[in-house]
């Protein structure tokens, strides 16, 4: 494949709610501050990539709004997922392997304090027929999966609120981070249950934020930064939809994706440093780590999704964290891992190295 | 590492309807499905990642339907993508599985568009209140309405253009047995005399509103060589500009005619109303046949109508424009897109039936979306690229 690279990533602070700033708002500081980084001007950006979610805004069409920051003139080659913005980072990568341009940018923008209410549009996201009816609340799933989890001795309430515990002091080191702080597991384990066994801070909270990753293609990565965080493998892998029809404590399609990439790549989880992992849960870490196979890799150490989840940009969040690591000469190799839908049904893993 | 070459190698789509209460969103899109796998000579195992396209979630109210429907499109254990880019979505979906192809990402892509208009109300979903924002309260024909007025005054173009847009087109759909409305009758007359609804747009000038799917297999060199007939992508392109801002033109707006230009420019095309054989646009209002022909450069501005009251659209004529029937014929709307770029490759491929274009060799599949801002198109030969 074609050599490509995060040469930059920027996001803004991920607030419970940002009720000062539209969509257009959120994100044109934070594309302005991607660009700035490498010091390009749009006109330089051959393709734009993103991802966003209607259902989020509670409107039709409402990514179009956001190409008032993108400054879509004169007119762009562009395109748009309705899934996290991971996933547009892998169009862009695609993209890229075309050789029709060299540089791609990709946001991802996300409200998730504008729904009224999760519980009303969370069930939303089932099967309409057989699943959606039930109406579950957006947390329903997820606790049978950390049921799953705990039975087949993969964690427990303890382990969970040490993880939570460990991201939350993590996130204290990251400006943009939701929440964060020192946080006993005592305290932790006070708390009374959400959807048991999952507790209020096992649950990462929803937030407003937008998130910003400039690839570059060869000699364009290389001109626009010293250290580029060189794409070795992106993939993704698709799960069934029903709970009842997979084992939640092993997710299958994060294992296929891990293999792919790492064939891609010539290196595997094992082999990162650092992986920054789209936990939605706590309970999912053990969950992903042991289906990725990483070996002593530090998990999160931006805190993670469990110190804030934006709507459709947590994803790329992974990916701009992951490289940002890179970017800062902190690691050599590491992994961005982004889900999208319930209990991790759909999963992408990303390898990431330093070396040229 | 430069782009590869990639083929639609096979075709399949619903008999488009109003009310598809018969099946679910599953079953429906794996009717278009299994068609495309069927006409592609492709079993699931052949299939390396699925890429989804539909309009607003709102318009089902299921939000994300590519996850329930990971079963039913056998993307268990495959990469699948999920494309919105509004009315354009069904063009730049079909866009963006060629590019995986052509990136050599991989091998063969099933690529499906679909909208179930019925499960909800496109109506309701469209004229949802912004803050601070118009809102189109009157629905998509409210607010295209005063860009064909725009365009009959800056082209003086006769009245009757458009009603002759709605005969032709809703007579090519009634040969075409997955058409939705099946108007073999239609008159110049009857057309006028439909009810006004957004003047000038008549009531038999509208799409209709349609549930339906549209499916595509999309593969490399080695797959197209592997097949009878498949539709060999000369070129894609895919542009976007902002939807409100002074002195931008609407009628006539740029980011078609700047993805139209590079569309020409990287299939080798100079001369493009003699060169393209057949046009699949995207058309769901009358008046836009005449201008969107001026917006992709197969008329000169201002002279796009001449075309089509000489009858050089019509099935004959020197540039048959929707012999599908179009989006006037049928519009599931996030699959009308793929339809009229799977239209052109059927026509190339020779699998166009009864609407098809005598010895069709190149053809052009255009779909626009939101405020005319969107365009996706692509060329599609029955030759590989020179």
């Amino acid at each position: 494949m074609r050599d490509t690279a995060v040469v930059s990533y920027a996001q803004s602070p991920c607030l419970a709610a940002n009720r000062r700033d539209d969509m257009a708002d959120i994100l044109l500081p934070v594309i302005r501050a991607a660009v700035d980084a490498v010091g390009i001007e749009r006109d330089e950006i051959d393709f734009y990539a993103s991802g966003s979610h209607d259902f989020f805004e509670g409107r039709t069409f409402a990514y179009i709004e956001s190409l008032d920051a993108v400054g879509a003139w004169p007119p762009i080659s562009e395109s748009h997922v309705e899934m996290d913005a991971a996933w547009a980072f892998a169009e862009a990568w695609s993209w890229l392997q075309l050789g029709q341009g060299d540089i791609a940018l990709v946001y991802g923008i996300g409200r998730g304090s504008l729904p009224q209410d999760l519980d009303q549009v969370m069930p939303a996201q089932l099967d309409p027929y057989f699943l959606a009816p039930l109406r579950p609340h957006r947390d329903a799933v997820a606790g049978l999966q950390a049921c799953a989890a705990i039975d087949a001795g993969l964690t427990s309430e303890q382990h969970m609120a040490e993880i939570v515990s460990r991201c939350l002091a993590s996130a204290t080191e990251n400006p943009y981070a939701q929440t964060s702080g020192q946080v006993s597991v005592h305290d932790l384990l006070a708390a009374p249950y959400v959807s048991s066994p999952l507790r209020k801070h096992d649950v990462s909270p929803p937030g407003d934020a937008a998130a910003v990753v400039v690839l570059a293609a060869g000699d364009a990565a290389r001109r626009l930064t010293a250290r580029p965080a060189w794409v070795r493998a992106v993939d993704h892998r698709m799960d069934t939809h029903y709970p009842g029809m997979r084992d939640l404590t092993s997710s299958g399609s994060t294992r296929i994706a891990a293999g792919r990439a790492a064939d891609l790549a010539g290196f595997a989880a094992a082999d990162v440093e650092v992986a920054e992992l789209h936990t939605e849960y706590s309970h999912q870490e053990p969950l992903l780590a042991m289906a990725l196979g990483l070996n002593g890799a530090e998990i999160n150490p931006s805190g993670g999704p469990l110190a804030g989840r934006p709507a459709t940009a947590t994803g790329l969040v992974r990916i701009g964290e992951a490289a940002r690591q890179i970017l800062d000469g902190r690691a050599g190799r590491t992994l961005a891992h982004a889900t999208n839908g319930p209990a991790l049904q759909h999963n992408l893993v990303c390898l990431l190295e330093g070396a040229a | 590492m430069s782009k590869q070459l990639a083929a639609v190698l096979g075709t399949g789509q619903t008999h488009h309807t109003t009310k598809r209460s018969d099946v679910s969103m599953a079953g429906m899109i794996r009717e278009a499905v299994d068609r495309a796998m069927l006409d592609a000579q492709v079993d699931w195992a052949d299939i390396d990642a699925v890429v989804v396209g539909k309009a607003p979630d709102l318009f089902e109210g299921v939000m994300m339907p590519e996850l329930y429907l990971a079963d039913a499109l056998g993307a268990t254990g495959k990469p699948l993508l999920r494309v919105h880019t509004a009315g354009s979505v069904g063009g730049s979906t079909s866009i963006v599985a060629a590019s995986l192809v052509q990136a050599g990402v991989h091998r063969r892509v099933l690529t499906v568009a679909f909208e179930k208009q019925s499960e909800s109300n496109a109506m309701w979903a469209l004229s949802i209140p912004i803050p601070f924002a118009m809102p189109v309260g009157a629905g998509a024909g409210g607010y295209f309405a005063p860009h064909v007025r725009s365009y009959i005054r800056r082209s003086g173009a006769p009245e009757h253009v458009g009603a002759m847009v709605a005969v032709k087109d809703r007579r090519n759909g009634a040969r075409n047995p997955h058409a939705h409305l099946q108007q073999a009758d239609i008159t110049l007359e009857s057309v006028q005399a439909s009810q006004m609804l957004w003047d000038p747009i008549r009531y038999d000038e509208t799409c209709p509103s349609s549930d339906g799917a549209c499916a595509m297999v999309i593969g490399d060199e080695t797959a197209g060589d592997a097949v009878d007939g498949a539709a060999w992508i000369h070129a894609t392109a895919m542009r976007t500009e902002p939807t409100t801002f002074a002195g931008r033109d609407q009628v006539n707006p740029r980011a078609g005619r700047d993805a139209a230009a590079a569309l020409w420019r990287d299939a080798g095309i100079t001369d493009p109303l003699s060169e393209v054989d057949a046009a699949e646009i995207y058309v769901p209002f009358s008046w836009f046949e005449p201008m969107w022909l001026e917006n992709l450069g197969f008329a000169e501005e201002g002279s796009g109508w001449r075309l089509t009251e000489a009858g050089e659209t019509a099935l004959g004529g020197r540039l048959p424009v929707n012999p599908s029937g179009g989006v006037l014929s049928s519009n599931p709307i996030g699959a009308s897109g793929m339809l009229r770029l799977s239209e052109a490759a059927k026509q190339v491929m020779g699998r166009a039936g009864d609407y098809q274009v005598d010895g069709a060799r190149t053809a052009l599949g255009h779909a626009y979306g939101g405020g005319s801002q969107y365009f996706a198109m692509w060329l599609v030969g029955a030759t590989k690229p020179a």
